[in-house]
Parts: structure tokens; sequence; C-alpha cells
């Protein structure tokens, strides 16, 4: 549904002291198939959103060339347009308007007459449970709604492929479970989706493919499961009274576990080995042997955390951070 | 046809934000309205000089004033575009694959459909300072003033489009704005002006809008100031709408 070959796009931002080139996005291939949900991956200004931009006709790549729903987004630009739907990070809803006001206006902007436009409209306010507010102002929505009209907005012409800029960012955990599941259904009704997000469980959850981007290139591409397994192993953490503890701790499981990833930070030493499981008892033996008792120890399967971590090198969360 | 089913679309959208809050649609009107009042008085006490016959001095000044209106009225149309920038609207409409033209023309003819009903209105409150009108020169000038305002609606707009923020949005226009008002004779005639002034006065194209509309007033339609308004004002205005419209298309770059 979607294929890009070394999609590009540089900015030149005019600042103080002459034009300064930013590198959004560095020439990436990616391929999306009729179906599935294809979730992209990556930290604030990893060049999701410019990606979407791209796809969807908002903006002309610098370079590389792409082609959406077989259109080909140089020339096709139109095509595209009329059959792809496009949920942006901003919304876009016109907020001194009601929700039902711009659902309408939004199918009359992809041609269907204003009677079908009605039908549209009260088709999705029922879908997405809107009725209870979709005759005010959207102005006077709260996030959860304000993002269901984007959504409503951006799939009212029924396209077959649905762009999707981080839905869920900044939403209370259930309406974030709610949008779930509207977006699963969407899946089962055929609809293809390209899923932007920061969000690991997010991708987790909902993607059959995930592509992971920093810094404008995709670093790694794969199924949840694949990337999963690809980082080699479970992880364990230990949590010690003190950074010195842990700094020791790092040191002997360094030359005791062979072949194992380790990183402290602070009172914590994460370990990467293959059957965590099995290991632990004894490695908590050995430490105790040290005198470098641990004061609590987890194990979690590999997440997409760890995929992230092991292919950027950095975790997702401290980038948020920043 | 798809411009004008889509720019019947986004007109009717534009107008309805307007007539949400109709009080703007007044509070724009003042200046005018104050220039009327307070201003024309004084403009009688020198009736019989040059461009200005005694006893004449409302139906020299009312055309001119309109032109005042339609240049100072729809200038700062703008603002409302870099809202619906900054909340995603035009980038909302922009994934639709509506006309590209049809989102700019619904905007100017709602702005030009506005300004029309500011000019009759002030022309109709000047009846009782005595203001004598052709009424087939005034309906004829109106097309005239609304291509007035979509000029100096699609100038805001492409500046809009440009800078994307308020802030240097009303200097720019201003700027704009202010000369080539002074120098089309709106408030004191151009025949009191030195040669230099009257000389540059002729490449403002709204001098020109000036001169037909005082034409038109007077019915005096064998002028031939009524073809040149038409002309240069016409010219002006497509000239200028295309050049909004490339400022729209570039948002894409
Ligand atoms: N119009 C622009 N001019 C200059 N630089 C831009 C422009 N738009 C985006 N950028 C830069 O391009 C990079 C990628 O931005 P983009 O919005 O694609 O990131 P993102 O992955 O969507 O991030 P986020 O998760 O924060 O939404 C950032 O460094 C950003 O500052
Ligand atoms: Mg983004």
């Amino acid at each position: 549904m979607i294929e890009t070959k070394g999609l590009r796009k540089t900015f030149i931002s005019k600042g103080r002291g002459g034009n300064k080139k930013v590198e959004a996005v560095r020439g990436i291939d990616l391929t999306v198939r009729r179906g599935e949900i294809f979730g992209f991956l990556g930290p604030n200004g990893a060049g999701k959103s410019t990606t979407q931009k791209m796809l969807s006709t908002l903006l002309c790549p610098t370079g590389g060339e792409a082609k959406v729903l077989g259109y080909d987004l140089a020339e096709q630009q139109e095509q595209i347009r009329q059959n792809v739907g496009c949920v942006s990070q901003a919304g876009g809803a016109d907020l001194s308007s009601t929700g039902i006001e711009n659902l309408v206006l939004m199918a009359q902007l992809y041609g269907v007459d204003a009677l079908t436009a009605k039908k549209y409209a009260s088709e999705f306010v029922e879908r997405l449970q809107m009725s209870s507010f979709i005759e005010r102002p959207a102005q006077s929505y709260s996030g959860g709604q304000k993002r269901r009209l984007d959504i409503a907005l951006g799939m009212i012409h029924h396209p077959q492929l649905l762009l999707l800029d981080e839905p869920t960012a900044g939403l209370d955990p259930q309406s974030r479970a709610y949008l779930w599941g509207e977006i699963k259904k969407l899946k089962a009704d055929g609809v293809t989706i390209f899923l932007t997000t920061q969000y690991m469980d997010e991708a987790d959850k909902l993607c059959d493919t995930i592509a992971i981007i920093d810094n404008g290139n995709i670093v790694v591409t794969g199924t949840p499961e694949e990337l999963k397994s690809s980082v080699g192993g479970d992880t364990i953490v230990f949590s010690f009274q003190s950074e010195e503890t842990a700094r020791k701790a790092e040191t002997f499981l360094t030359e005791k576990v062979q072949g194992a990833r380790i990183q402290t930070k602070d009172n914590t030493v994460r370990l990467t080995i293959k059957d965590g499981e099995k290991m632990m008892p004894e490695l908590l033996r050995s430490l105790d042997a040290q005198n470098l008792e641990a004061q609590s120890v987890m194990l979690s399967r590999p997440s997409l955390d760890d995929v992230f971590l092991k292919y950027t090198g950095r975790s997702l969360r401290e980038d948020e951070r920043k | 046809m798809k411009i004008l089913h889509d720019t019947r679309l986004m007109f009717i959208r534009n107008m309805q934000h307007t007539l949400r809050s109709p009080v703007f649609v007044f509070v724009s009107m003042f200046q005018p309205l104050m220039y009327l009042i307070l201003f024309m008085p004084l403009l009688n006490g020198l009736g019989g000089v040059p461009g200005l016959p005694a006893g004449k001095t409302v139906d020299v000044f009312i055309p001119g004033l309109l032109v005042l209106q339609a240049l100072f009225g729809t200038a700062f149309v703008g603002f409302s575009l870099i809202d619906d920038i900054r909340t995603g609207v035009i980038e909302r409409f922009l994934v639709t694959p509506v006309n590209r033209s049809a989102i700019l023309l619904g905007r100017v003819l709602r702005d030009a459909i506005i300004l029309l009903f500011q000019c009759i209105l002030i022309t109709l409150v000047a009846i009782p300072f005595g203001l004598s009108i052709n009424i087939y020169g005034f309906l004829l000038s109106l097309l005239l003033y609304a291509l007035i305002g979509i000029t100096m609606a699609s100038l805001s707009y492409g500046f809009a489009l440009i800078y994307k923020i308020e802030d240097p949005l009303a200097p720019t226009l201003n700027t704009i704005a202010l000369p080539v008002s002074l120098l089309s004779g709106i408030i004191l005639p151009l025949a009191l002006a030195p040669v230099w002034l009257q000389d540059i006065s002729k490449i403002n194209p709204f001098s020109y809008a000036v001169y037909a509309t005082r034409a038109l007033f007077a019915g005096s339609f064998s002028s031939i100031d009524i073809a040149e308004g038409f002309v240069v004002i016409g010219v002006l205005a497509i000239l200028v709408f295309l050049w909004g419209l490339n400022s729209l298309k570039k948002m894409a770059s």
C-alpha cells in the first residue's frame, strides 16, 4: 500500500547566522502491506511527522520516491488525496464549529453531496460514540473527545489507507484503550493503517510490523516478535542499596556471565542474557556470597524498549526527558 | 465544476465564521464613520479649492472614503488565516482533494461580500449629509470596491501564509495600505498636491479607483476614468490573488 525508496526531506530554516539545514528524514525505504497496522516508532524529532506529511502530499520530498496505493507521490497527488485518510498530530478540527459541521464539510470536500455527507457523518458519530457532544463547538471537547473527532475527520470518506500521527498522545489510559480498540476494528474492516507513535506499548499491542526511526533513519524493521527476539534474551534488573554496590555488582557480573550485555544506571544493574529465568536464582546466590545483596530483582521478557536500546544505544524514555 | 463546488463550500464555511461574531463587521466600519462625521465638516469649509467644487464636497468625499474602507477594512483578514494555520485546519483541507484556489477564493469572496455590505451602510448614512448619487453608477462602483477588497484580502492572506505568525502582519499591511491611501487623494483631492506628489500618485493603482468611482457616483458614464479604473484594479486583483495562491502552494516546500 505504501512503498518508499530513499525518501528524504531536508528543511532549510532561516535563523540567525544564515540558513541552517535540518535533515529531518534521511532517505528511508519502507513497505506497508495491505491490511496491516504498520507502526512507525521513534522519539521526538525523529522525523515521523515529516514522513507522514510527505506521504499525505502536505510536504514535497527533497529526494527519493514513493508509491502510495500504487499512485506515484510526485505525479498523482490528486488520487492519493482522494483515497488516503490522514490524521495529523495537531488534529485540525475547526474549533469554533461543531463536530457535526466539521464532519459534514470534510465529507463534502471529498466530493460527496450534502445528503451523503450527512449520512457519513452520522455513521461516524455512532461508530465512535460521539453523539453526546457532537452538536457542541469543538473547542469545548475534552482531549479524548477531540481526538475521536480528529480520527473521524480523517476517515470520513472511507479510505483504504489511514495515516495516523500519534493518535493517543497525551490521552488518559481509558481513552487510549478505547482508541486502540477502534483501530483494531478498522483493521478488521480491511483498512491498512500507518501509525506513528512514541509509545512502545502501543506499537507492541497494535502493530503487525514496526519500523523504528531515529534521527531521520530507519534503524530496524520487523514484526514485534522478530524485533524482540533479535535483542537476544531476557532482562534482569537488580536494584542495590547504593550506586557503589551497583558498580561492584556490575564488575562481578561482567566476569561471571560471559557474553551478557550489562548496563548500570544509578543503583540498578540491567543484565540481558539468554534463559534469564533459569539463571536468576544462581546469580542471586552468588551476589549474596559476595556481600552484594540485591534489594529487589525484576525479570522481564524482552520489550520494544530493549529493542530501541539495542538499535539506537539510547532508551526512548531518556530521550523524552530531555 | 469542481472549483465552483469547492469555492461554494469554503465560502459558506467562512461566512458562518464571520456571522458567529457579527459585531466585528460593524467594528471595522468605525473608522470611515468617524471620518464622515468628524472630518467631512472640515472639508465643507474648503469647498471651492481645485478638485473640490463648493457645495459638492460630500459627493467627492464619499467615493474615496469607500475606497479607504475597501483598503483598510480587508487589510487584516490574514489574522483569521493564521488562526486556521495554527489549529491545523488548513492542513486538514490540504490533505483532501479540494481545489487549492477554492481555499483562498472562498475567503476573499466572503471578505468582498462583507465589504459591500459595509459600503452600502456607509453610503446610506451619508445621504442625510447631502450625498447625491447616480444609482446605476453606485451599483457599478460596488463591483470596483469588491475588486479592491479582493486585492487587499489576497495580499493579507499571502503575507499570513508567508509569516505564519501574527506579529509582523499588521505592520506590513499598514506600511502598504497607508501610503497607497494617502497617494490616491482620498482625504484631500490630489489637485491640491505639488507636481511631484501628483506624479507618484499616477503609479498608484488605487488612485485610478478613486477617480473611477467619483465618475460613477456622478453618473458620468462617458468618462475614461471608469474604464481605466476597472482595468487597473481588475488586473491588480488577479495578480495579487495569484501571488497569494502561490504562497499557499509553497506551504508544501
Ligand atoms: N518546517 C520545518 N522547518 C525546519 N525544521 C523542521 C520543520 N519541520 C520539522 N522540522 C525538524 O525536523 C525534525 C523532524 O521533525 P518531525 O516533526 O518529523 O519529528 P517527529 O518524529 O514527528 O517528532 P515528535 O514525536 O516530536 O512529533 C525535527 O528536528 C524538527 O525540528
Ligand atoms: Mg510528530
